[in-house]
């Protein structure tokens, strides 16, 4: 099939590396490779990070113009596609249709807008242009109130912060990175960003959003000059949901990412694929599960190789100086035990599920590994390795 | 313009063109060299942009941080004295003619 037509819908990291490992893979026939947004594709995570700092696109660009017209591999940017027509095998775009022999989904996900009165008046941190209004609101203002304490909304916490602003947090949930980290890891983060200055309101959804600042559930207004949605995402699952695909918090996927039509795979953000650890179906926000989804979508198409997903997720998020570092897929559920070198292991029974860490590569590279090696460690068999695994 | 030759594990070489101020890894995705991967795009998370500097120029790419080293010895192939990520190499007019070996695996 090396003179099949593949073609990608999102043009984000995971999309790009699924052209990029086509090719590295051997498929020699056409590839195209279609955005909805108007830049080459470009490295999301610096936009809450360097990016506001710096403002330097170019640095984010995955790869120059040159690069798909050497590997032959079509471009189509800024175009919308608007459906999916299964039976005759191609894509509905805003210019035309497109036929497919494979099909691969990246199509990501946008920001979560809950229905909050005023909403329109708080700025996105999701796109390159978001990112780039932002940066030019921020040298405006002298505060900003950030809707979210999630990972976005605190790397760029820590960065308006840096640059001086006055900032508020308001998380609805009790902590912050609930979803995603320890109790331990979220209060250690609580106490950094407060030692930076930064305000956080835990427990304090907001219920409006007003020309000067957002009123919390609590009835307390925050002032600022500037609002910032950072709530979380939502899977564009609905191109693939429109066309009869099976969705479920994202494209539903099997263990080698094909959807209902074994000729459409998924991948990345939008993807809901079975945990390779629990056989779950879990949807991972991450450059690491967009990467390594494409690059076993593109082996499979292009050398047959019928694979099961294994990687083991990997996350990071740079705040201020702290980067911190998970290895796993822990759920809020699993158990925590702290280490006394700052290290929180997570446990889903007597079974490792992630560890994370903070300014501790080695720690982290090494939980990798070990997540990777076959059956996931227990308890007693890390103790009997000399793994602290009860809490100090 | 500088010119950066990357070695593969076959012998075989590939010479680019780069400006001064990239990386040793954007030049090589740039040129789609084979073997570097450059996963987290140059954050220092996943240790996938390794390059063995030729010892001949080993005193002109500077020292490697803590943190480099230590995602370095867990790297997927062996560190080196020589070994190096990528990514933190930025290249100068100083560099042209650097030569970089791509290691075996990197993930």
């Amino acid at each position: 099939m090396t003179t099949a037509h593949i073609v990608i819908v999102g043009a984000g990291q995971g999309g790009l590396q699924a052209a990029v490992s086509l090719r590295q893979e051997g498929h020699s026939g056409p590839i195209t490779l279609i955005g909805a947004e108007q830049h080459l594709p470009y490295q999301r995570p610096p936009l809450s990070k360097d990016y506001l700092k710096t403002g330097e696109a170019d640095a984010l660009r995955l790869r120059p113009q040159s690069f798909f017209d050497d590997q032959n591999i079509t471009l189509l940017l800024g175009c919308k596609v608007t459906q999916i027509d299964r039976a005759a095998q191609r894509v509905v775009h805003e210019n035309g249709t497109l036929g497919y022999d494979h099909l691969i989904l990246a199509t990501g996900t946008r920001n979560l807008r809950p229905p909050i009165p005023g909403l329109d008046r708080a700025l996105d941190l999701r796109t390159l242009d978001d990112a780039g209004a932002l940066r030019k609101a921020m040298t405006e203002a002298q505060s900003v109130a950030i809707i979210g304490g999630g990972f976005i909304g605190l790397e760029f916490a820590a960065v308006a912060r840096g640059l001086g602003l006055e900032v508020t947090v308001a998380e609805a949930a009790l902590r912050l990175m609930a979803r995603v980290v320890s109790q331990a890891m979220s209060e250690r983060f609580l106490a950094m960003h407060r030692d930076m200055g930064t305000t956080v309101l835990l427990g304090a959804p907001v219920t409006e959003v007003t020309d000067t600042g957002i009123v919390l559930a609590s009835g307390e207004t925050v002032s600022a000059d500037l609002v910032v949605l950072a709530a979380g995402v939502r899977p564009n699952s609905e191109l693939a949901a429109e066309a009869g695909l099976e969705t479920e918090n994202g494209v539903r996927t099997d263990a080698q990412l094909l959807t209902s039509d074994p000729m459409i795979s998924a991948l990345g953000d939008c993807a809901a694929f079975p945990d390779p650890a629990t056989g779950l179906l879990v949807r991972l926000e991450s450059v690491q599960a967009a990467t390594d989804h494409a690059r076993l979508i593109a082996r499979r198409l292009a050398k047959k190789t019928p694979d099961s997903y294994a990687a083991v997720p990997w996350f990071w998020s740079n705040q201020g100086d702290s980067k911190l570092q998970i290895a796993g897929f822990a759920i809020p559920e699993h158990d925590e035990v702290s280490r006394e070198d700052g290290a929180v292991l997570r446990f889903a029974g007597e079974v490792l599920s992630a560890v994370e860490t903070v300014n501790d590569p080695r720690t982290h590279m090494m939980a990798r590994k070990l997540l990777a090696s076959g059956a996931p460690p227990t308890r007693d068999k890390l103790k009997s390795q000399g793994y602290q695994v009860s809490s100090t | 313009m500088v010119k950066v030759t990357y070695i593969q594990p076959d012998g075989s070489e590939t010479t680019v063109d780069a400006a001064a101020g990239e990386s040793v890894m954007q030049v090589a995705l740039n040129n789609n060299i084979a073997g570097i991967i450059a996963e987290c795009g140059g954050s220092m998370a996943c240790a996938t942009c390794h390059v063995y500097v030729a010892e001949d120029w080993l005193g002109k790419t500077g020292s490697r941080s803590e943190s480099e080293e230590d995602m370095l010895d867990c790297a997927a192939s062996e560190m080196k004295e020589t070994s190096r990520l990528s990514c933190q190499i930025t290249l100068t007019e100083a560099h042209d003619g650097l030569r970089v070996h791509v290691p075996e695996e990197q993930v």
